[in-house]
């Protein structure tokens, strides 16, 4: 086992990004399940009828709600390119050599389709909540 | 950034040849045959689709159109008049489903250490898995657009 006498760089994994990245991989995907659990009983309700449906998709356009939902897209957006760097890492001879510098791709791939999506998702929150 | 933070190290490189499986079956008795190599490329496999199928979902959900105001019954019956759209949300289901509880008996596997528990929380994951998937599976195929209320 590692000591602290290695100091901060002394193992190549643990407490750096491969071992951050993949406690993200982790946490995300576990709420993840859970969203994609409840979504799939929201969706049913247009079996119920489409008043019950549409009260309840109506949680979803409220502000507060709205916010997680930009939480939710950066959850998968994380999940999904940390997964295609992980499948690098996998397949691709050179991927192991790289990891690190992939998971900055991966945070900047982020960030800039993160950037793209929040006027588009959040509109009407922005209308209600500032008159924008 | 402390090197004392005990994780568990990923398993990611090393498919189907987790320790604790072979140790709890004893020494020699691996019994599993290559389940956990095709689970490992299933996860890799599923994930690349999913990458396209859910990013896809939430661009046209949330950015289109008005993003999520414009969501309701009507907008879900245009959506599945088509066959395309029909097909997209049933592979969506099924590839994000099964990615998912896969995903979730690794955890499972990986925190919970005694035989019982693992047993009862796999078992209460499947169960919730299975009516899951049918349940979308038949909201997918029976959907009614001119359904009344």
């Amino acid at each position: 086992m590692a000591s602290g006498a290695q100091g901060a760089k002394g193992t190549l994994y643990r407490g750096r990004e491969g071992m951050w990245s993949w406690v993200a991989q982790r946490v995300t995907g576990v709420l993840l399940f859970f969203f994609l659990f409840a979504h799939v009983l929201d969706t049913a309700l247009v079996r119920v009828s489409p008043h019950t449906y549409n009260q309840v998709i109506g949680t979803y356009k409220n502000p507060v709600v709205n916010i997680l939902e930009v939480g939710l897209v950066g959850a998968v957006m994380f999940h999904a390119f940390n997964g295609l760097r992980i499948i690098a890492i996998d397949f691709w001879s050179k991927g192991p050599k790289y990891q690190r510098q992939l998971l900055w791709v991966v945070v900047g791939l982020w960030a800039v389709l993160m950037l793209g999506f929040l006027e588009p998702m959040m509109q009407h929150t922005f209308h209600e909540w500032f008159g924008w | 950034m402390s090197t004392h933070v005990s994780l568990e190290p990923p398993r990611t490189g090393n498919p189907g040849r987790s320790q604790r499986f072979r140790s709890r079956k004893g020494p020699g008795k691996v019994t599993r045959g290559n389940f956990e190599l095709y689970s490992w490329l299933f996860m890799r496999a599923s994930g690349v689709l999913l990458v396209f199928l859910v990013l896809g979902h939430l661009f046209i959900m949330m950015v289109t159109d008005g993003g999520v105001e414009k969501i309701g019954f009507a907008f879900v019956a245009g959506r599945w008049a088509s066959p395309w759209w029909q097909f997209w949300d049933l592979l969506q289901l099924w590839l994000a489903m099964i990615h998912g509880t896969n995903g979730m008996r690794t955890v499972i596997n990986d925190y919970a250490d005694k035989d019982r528990t693992r047993a009862i929380l796999k078992g209460l994951l499947y169960t919730a898995s299975v009516l899951t998937i049918f349940l979308g599976t038949l909201v997918i195929f029976t959907f009614d657009p001119s359904i009344k209320g």
